[in-house]
């Protein structure tokens, strides 16, 4: 059955799938723009899932990017990278070598778990005092994998992950979180918590128990943002403590909060401006040379760039580009 | 037991300085329910302009900080915060961190992101020796400028006209403008704390790490958000007392942990902070803003 609702599905899909196609047939260089602008889309369509539909704002996200990534490296590593690397891992994961298919499923799985046990800490606390546990929950994750140098090699980059995250599987994760977030947000439960991110009392007054909507869309939005931890790993061959703290929670978040945190056509609006802007900005605060004179690197200018854009947008509208929009085609529901 | 006094005055010397961090986030958040991240750039600049003045006399440089920092916070509150002030908490929020991440590039863009050495007053690092106890000069410094400031600021608030215009604006911002206070003027009066605060927050910061980095006020400003937390969202003795707490743990921890453990020192703090909330939700002190009235 066709409805407007899934009209916006199948227009949402093809902007994809058209990105992913002009970075097919693109210079190397721009191609590894696409898939990363794709994987970053898949972490935040997983924000969307909490962020979007709760209202309730989480700056811990990251943390289920790193904790996806590097157990899903336990198990993805070449054997002898591991021994060299990481030669205190438990004997099953040392021995074993799999896929990204596979090391994404334990990737997700291990992330999602972690996001059950501290997601029932989280919603019981109102919204703000949320927001506020998942930077504490974000402070320990990143101290503990740093500190962690069995598993993690703490503060020095876990290099050899296999480099499988090409166009194809950036596209098809970007595709499948997106129907996910599709499915979850008009589904009963995405409607109920959207109920409570209008009006938590009401909500809670017809029924609604806003804790358990609030838990299941933590434990979802924290699979898919750890699909795309996994994603990124796999991408750049290194995984890093850093690569997962506070520029990613910023980055990631600034998409979400640009499109508007409302529709899913403004996560994906919102993520493939930032990330062009951020490319752009990229090249030019790299230092360059205009008619013979040389503009040096400067660092900086490109966070700031995003910062103002993103300053920009909220002071002239303040619930993103699109707000509660989303693209929709003329179809007759007959 | 030289060692646990020792301890002690370093637990509380810490705490002091996370009190007066928690003070400033607890004090918009009550007035506005603005959950300011950007308050830890305000003590970063503040780091900055001192590193800048530390040839000067002082009294003059820390001046001058104060009024760096005040000004900033108040440009802050005038181009960024005004114009979402109606938008919800979670809007505000978002420009906050938002707000955040742009001063802290733009101090990388022009000092670098590299941590910048500076010395201010060399003699404060030596110790008083009470007895058999040694205690860091700049302990005791640290100890009786923020019990001053705090004492300073719970006067303001209940002897000042101003003041309890802002403890009323805190309890119903909207009942307190209809009786005739001015949301801008208290708004405005309540930032300007802030800096004052943020400033020697960072003095305090300086003169113990005799450092400068872009980062130093994420720091501070998170152990001031779960300070408020853990206080009590919109209560201002709570968000003292938690900050307090907060230190206090903090240099226990360092000092009962095991060696191999003591790495791990933030994520414990945090992993009570968690645990804290689980056992009292509304935190310590409930505050006023810690339920959504109907």
């Amino acid at each position: 059955m066709m409805t407007r609702r899934w009209s916006t599905f199948a227009l949402l899909s093809l902007a994809i799938l058209v990105v992913a196609g002009i970075g097919w047939a693109g210079s190397d260089i721009f191609q590894r723009f696409v898939i990363d602008m794709l994987v970053k889309l898949v972490v935040v369509l997983g924000l969307a899932v909490f962020v979007g539909n709760s209202g309730v704002f989480s700056f811990g996200h990251a943390s289920f990017a790193a904790l996806g990534a590097y157990s899903s490296a336990w198990f993805t590593l070449p054997v002898a990278a591991k021994k060299i690397f990481l030669p205190q891992l438990p004997a099953f994961a040392l021995s074993t070598q799999v896929g990204l298919p596979t090391g994404a499923a334990i990737g997700v799985a291990f992330a999602s778990l972690v996001g059950l046990a501290i997601g029932v800490i989280i919603v019981q606390l109102s919204g703000l005092g949320a927001s506020i546990a998942t930077v504490a929950w974000l402070a320990i994750v990143t101290t503990v994998l740093a500190n962690a140098d069995a598993y993690t090699r703490g503060t020095s980059s876990l290099v050899g992950l296999p480099l499988a995250t090409g166009i194809g599987a950036a596209l098809v994760s970007a595709l499948l979180a997106l129907f996910i977030a599709f499915l979850f947000k008009t589904s009963r439960y995405g409607l109920m918590l959207q109920a409570s991110r209008e009006d938590e009392v009401a909500a809670k007054a017809t029924g609604i128990s806003v804790r358990a909507v609030r838990l299941w869309a933590f434990v979802l939005s924290a699979a898919l943002v750890a699909l795309g931890g996994i994603l990124q790993g796999h991408f750049r061959g290194v995984l890093t403590v850093s690569q997962f703290y506070f520029e990613f929670t910023y980055l990631t978040l600034a998409m979400l909060v640009i499109g508007g945190i409302r529709s899913l056509s403004g996560a994906v609006i919102g993520t493939f401006l930032v990330a062009g802007c951020a490319e752009m900005l990229r090249i030019v605060s790299g230092g360059f040379e205009i008619a013979g004179l040389m503009v040096p690197a400067l660092p900086g200018l490109r966070e700031i760039g995003l910062a103002l854009m993103m300053l920009i947008v909220l002071l002239a509208r303040p619930r993103g580009i699109m707000g509660s929009r989303e693209f929709t085609w003329p179809v007759k529901t007959g | 037991m030289i060692y646990v006094i020792q301890t002690l005055v370093d637990a509380v010397s810490v705490g002091a300085v996370y009190a007066l961090s928690a003070l400033g986030i607890g004090l918009l958040f009550g007035v506005m329910r603005l959950v300011n991240f950007a308050q830890g750039e305000f003590v970063t600049i503040g780091i900055y302009t001192l590193m800048l003045t530390v040839g000067l006399w002082f009294p003059l440089a820390a001046i001058l900080t104060v009024f760096v920092v005040v000004l900033l916070a108040l440009l802050a509150d005038r181009l960024a915060f005004k114009p979402v002030r109606d938008a919800d908490p979670a809007t505000m929020l978002i420009t906050s961190f938002a707000l955040s991440y742009l001063l802290q590039n733009v101090l990388v863009l022009i000092f670098g992101a590299r941590p910048i050495g500076f010395n201010i007053i060399p003699e404060l690092g030596l110790p008083v020796m009470i007895g058999e106890i040694r205690i860091p000069r700049l302990n005791i410094l640290t100890i009786c400028v923020a019990a001053g400031l705090l004492t300073g600021i719970a006067l303001f608030l209940r002897r000042t006209r101003i003041g309890i215009e802002m403890r009323a604006a805190a309890v119903d911002f909207r009942m307190a403008r209809l009786l005739g206070i001015k949301g801008d003027r208290v708004i405005a009066v309540a930032f300007a704390l802030t800096g004052v605060l943020s400033a020697v927050v960072a003095i305090l910061f300086a003169a113990q790490t005799g450092t400068a980095a872009p980062t130093y006020g994420l720091q501070l400003a998170l152990v001031g958000f779960v300070a408020t937390v853990i206080g009590g969202m919109g209560s201002l003795v709570g968000a003292v007392f938690g900050g307090m707490i907060v230190g206090v743990v903090t240099v226990c921890l360092q000092a009962l942990l095991p060696p191999e453990l003591r790495v791990f020192r933030e994520a414990f703090v945090y992993a009570v902070v968690i645990a804290i909330l689980v056992l009292r939700p509304d935190g310590l002190f409930q505050g006023v803003g810690s339920r959504e009235r109907v």
